[in-house]
């Protein structure tokens, strides 16, 4: 396949200005606007949405909680600090035996560790954290990455419900407890 | 009503221009091209928020440099490494000398306009081996070096391509290239004049590459080869320092661009003027910077699109192919001359 | 000694200092250069030295382990969840593709088989880290000898890519998404549709290349005949994946080692190139990354239903036992060779990276060139530190 020479080389200069026209005159419109034609998003003057499923942040739904600390064993960095104490409550049925339930003191979530495995959200039995896929939490100081029982439970309202799945699946949609 | 300002009066007023004009012209071409051009090519939209679409951004890189540390590497031979950059802007500022921007409008008419300003622009390549050796680096040595032998290369298309002009024109003087370019015709028709693009295609595409080489951009880059020796010659300079490179390579852009309009686009007239007419000093400049932006455009066009050709593969392509043909087309030229 | 004795003497000593000053000083013989650890080529801290005389080198040495994380000794006090979170991050462009040797070789000690439909989507997966990964070779090899436009073009494109993997596993970089037995969760409605479109995108962007970067005369000058590596080094050395298929090897893992993926059910070709230079090596890699486009659109047309998890108990010990999966991941042959007594965790895993053998070779293939063409070679050996030094 013999190429006469120089040909590759002006077909390399179509590609670049095609681009740039492309990127400056949008839509074939001969009216430059290349806001419009670039690929890149101006933040912060504009934000993309990121999926739902995006690993963003993690949310403590603490009525759900029952502090067995299976997240913060699961967590590769052992950023979860967790604490509570047993109190007694009331039987269930009257004239049983009195129970002991656990009440979470402290849930805390290091988030200059957290490597966003996500292993604490799928291992915990009981519903209590769910991902979000809000990112926009960066600090000045690194010790106020860490967030507390009362912040991880804000970011429940920025978590999505679960996406409904593809034909042909088995998978059941979980429902996020509100 | 004419005055007569004394010679050093004169003078001044000169460097003003010139001191004012090579920082312009460069913010001007980095602007739109460097900035603007280059990152439309790449699909996303460059500096966007220093001034209305990041038009204050290089007056912002130039407070950023200059408020930078002055840096100098220990083993650096001082007086040298700090001359570099100076060398290669002072051969910057000599090529505005002679560059017109209407009849009247030129710092300097030399009679041997064309032949300072190709002798000046090799300055440059001093500076570069100052800069390459002074800076006690390895990457920089290797720049230096190559820089060294590619520019000294492609000087001589870059004169053989003009030789054809001149023997066309048979003046050295460039105001005497522009009204030549006027005053010819099309074979009996002068309406547009005979600008030498359409007789000397040829040595425009062969300018245009040395020029390209000259300026040390891709694809001729190898001096500073960004990915390979991480800036070359330019390695080891910050702050102020940088800035004058970075100024004298976008000058030098603008230089050579003006220099090939002037050259093959008929410079700063237009047809329907007299080649003398007080109106073309005041249009001449926007003519001219028209005709620069067209032939940078393509310079940074194909800098951003192209690899960059190896040490040996440019030194075979200007000597076996840019040569040869500059040769034959100052042959067929003289010919030609001789026989219309 | 008389005063004239002496200042004769003392010229012979002066003259014979002065030429020995000559000789240190201008030390006419090899340079050395390091290129790295911190170059922009090197595809991060790899470190080159090599010997210069002028602009060819004359021996060179890659020294790694400037980003050694512990990879393997880390993977001996963590659970299986947690490892494959780790090893994530080895090959970080092609991320997915770490996970599944490692989860395979569990699976096989545990001698639980994931389900149809979790094996296709594995592999559906794996091609897409392939595409991710192999996009950004086709542009920073732009990059490498000088073409600084292709690059952002790479990453545009293979920016759907990544979006398509966030939007299943919730991850761009590091999905985390194997489990052993299958996956943890199913693909969201629509993905199919949207993954197909990302398909002709990303074949718009191989032809893209093609025009822009492989047809350049400039390019191919720089890319013919350099680095050139014949089959029997290659296979000598180690090397894997593209590098080998560039030198004219017909081996490819997918097709002769399956380790239970869904590549044996669709139809697809390996691609070879007899020359062996780093022109063949880019010429493979850009067929290659066409290859998984179509593979993608045909393993989505096909996909099986059913549930995306095997029958496993929640707390994961895999049993005693030894077991080694090699797949064919975008770098080259990945491997793990996990060694387990029981626990919640591996014992000890052994890593075997592609690109920690695809370096091996670059002493051999240094030899005489410029200092040009040593980058142009390792930007076409193609490696990534997080793999070498793991």
């Amino acid at each position: 396949m013999a190429k006469v020479p120089g040909v590759g080389l002006l077909k390399g200069l179509k590609v670049t200005a095609v681009t740039g026209l492309k990127t400056m005159f949008p839509g074939g419109v001969p009216v430059p606007r290349p806001s419009k034609g670039a690929v890149t998003v101006q933040y912060p003057h504009e934000k993309e949405a990121p999926p739902d499923r995006a690993r963003g942040v993690i949310a403590l739904k603490e009525e759900n909680c029952t502090v067995c600390m299976l997240c913060a064993r699961a967590c590769p960095d052992w950023c979860i600090y967790i604490e509570g104490h047993k109190v007694k409550a009331p039987p269930r049925r009257a004239g049983g035996k009195a129970r002991s339930i656990n009440m979470l003191d402290r849930f805390d979530i290091d988030y200059g560790l957290c490597m966003y495995c996500g292993i604490c959200v799928e291992v915990c039995p009981f519903d209590a954290l769910f991902w979000s896929p809000e990112y926009e939490y960066s600090e000045p100081r690194i010790a106020d990455l860490l967030h507390d029982k009362e912040r991880l439970g804000e970011w429940m309202e920025t978590v999505p419900d679960f996406l409904p799945y593809e034909a042909g699946s088995d998978q059941k949609v979980r429902k996020v407890p509100r | 009503m004419t005055f007569a300002l004394a010679y050093w009066q004169e003078t001044a007023v000169k460097l003003a221009v010139i001191l004012a004009v090579v920082p312009t012209a460069s913010l001007v071409l980095v602007y739109l091209f460097l900035f603007k051009w280059v990152s439309f090519m790449q699909s996303r939209l460059g500096p966007m928020e220093a001034g209305p679409h990041g038009s204050l951004q290089l007056i912002a890189e130039a407070v950023k440099f200059l408020q930078k540390e002055d840096l100098m590497p220990g083993r650096a031979d001082r007086h040298v490494f700090a001359a570099a950059p100076v060398v290669v802007l002072m051969s910057t500022f000599l090529l505005f000398v002679v560059i017109p921007a209407g009849p009247d409008l030129v710092v300097e008419s030399l009679p041997t306009g064309i032949f300072y300003a190709l002798a000046v622009s090799s300055l440059s390549t001093l500076g570069v081996l100052m800069a390459g050796w002074a800076s006690a680096n390895k990457y920089a040595l290797l720049g230096g070096l190559r820089a060294a032998g590619q520019l000294i290369a492609y000087e001589l298309p870059l004169v053989l391509a003009v030789v054809g002009v001149v023997v066309q024109a048979e003046t050295l003087d460039i105001q005497g290239i522009v009204a030549a370019q006027a005053d010819g015709a099309i074979f009996g028709w002068g309406g547009i004049g005979l600008p030498y693009v359409l007789t000397q295609f040829l040595g425009l595409l062969i300018f245009m590459v040395a020029a390209q080489a000259e300026l040390t951009q891709a694809p001729f880059d190898m001096p500073i080869a960004e990915s390979e020796i991480v800036g070359g010659f330019q390695v080891e300079y910050s702050g102020f320092r940088y800035l004058l490179f970075f100024m004298a390579e976008f000058g030098t852009a603008f230089a050579f661009s003006a220099l090939g309009a002037v050259l093959f686009l008929g410079g700063w007239w237009f047809p329907g003027f007299d080649t003398d007419a007080n109106a073309l000093n005041v249009i001449g400049p926007a003519i001219m910077l028209g005709k620069v932006l067209i032939l940078s455009f393509v310079i940074f066009w194909v800098r951003f699109t192209y690899p960059r050709l190896r040490e040996d593969q440019l030194q075979q392509f200007a000597w076996k192919l840019l040569i040869p043909v500059a040769l034959l087309n100052i042959t067929v030229t003289g010919i030609l001359k001789v026989a219309f | 000694m008389t005063a004239v004795e002496q200042r004769r003497r003392q010229a012979y000593v002066d003259a014979q200092a002065s030429e020995a000053r000559v000789t240190i000083e201008l030390q006419t013989g090899d340079m050395t250069l390091n290129i790295g650890p911190q170059h922009p080529a090197t595809h991060g801290t790899l470190r080159i030295a090599a010997r210069l005389d002028g602009e060819q080198v004359v021996a060179c040495e890659p020294i790694m382990g400037y980003m050694h994380r512990g990879y393997e000794k880390l993977a001996e006090v963590r659970t299986y969840p947690q490892v494959t979170t780790l090893i994530n991050r080895i090959d970080w462009l092609g991320s997915f593709a770490n996970e599944v040797p490692f989860i395979l070789a569990a699976e096989r000690l545990m001698e639980v088989e994931a389900p149809p439909r979790a094996q296709w989507i594995r592999t559906i997966l794996f091609e897409l880290s392939r595409i991710a990964n192999i996009s950004l070779f086709l542009g920073d090899m732009g990059v490498q000898v000088g073409a600084l436009t292709p690059v952002f073009y790479a990453f545009r494109d293979r920016e759907r890519v990544l979006n398509q993997i966030e939007a299943v596993t919730g991850g761009r970089f590091h999905p985390n998404f194997d489990r052993i037995g299958g996956l943890k969760d199913d693909l969201p409605k629509g993905w199919i549709d949207e993954t197909r479109a990302v398909m002709a995108t990303m074949r718009r962007f191989c032809d893209e290349m093609e025009e822009l970067l492989m047809g350049s005369e400039i390019f191919e000058a720089r890319c013919r005949g350099i680095g050139v590596i014949p089959a029997e080094v290659a296979l000598s050395y180690g090397l894997s994946g593209a590098n080998l298929r560039g030198s004219g090897i017909d081996w490819d893992l997918r097709r002769d080692a399956n380790p239970g993926l869904a590549w044996d059910q669709i139809d697809w070709k390996v691609w070879t190139h007899p020359d062996g230079d780093s022109f063949a090596r880019y010429w493979v890699r850009l067929q290659e990354t066409r290859e998984a486009t179509y593979m993608v659109e045909k393993l989505c047309d096909g996909l099986p239903g059913g549930p995306i998890m095997a029958k496993v108990p929640r707390i994961i010990k895999v049993p005693a036992g030894e077991s080694y999966v090699s797949t064919e991941n975008p770098l080259g042959e990945m491997g793990y060779y996990v060694i387990s007594q029981g626990d919640l965790g591996p014992f000890r895993v052994k890593i075997r990276t592609p690109s920690f053998n695809n370096i091996s070779v670059v002493p051999w293939v240094m030899r005489g060139v410029y200092v040009p063409d040593v980058i142009t070679i390792l930007g076409s050996l193609y490696f990534i530190l997080g793999d070498i030094d793991r």
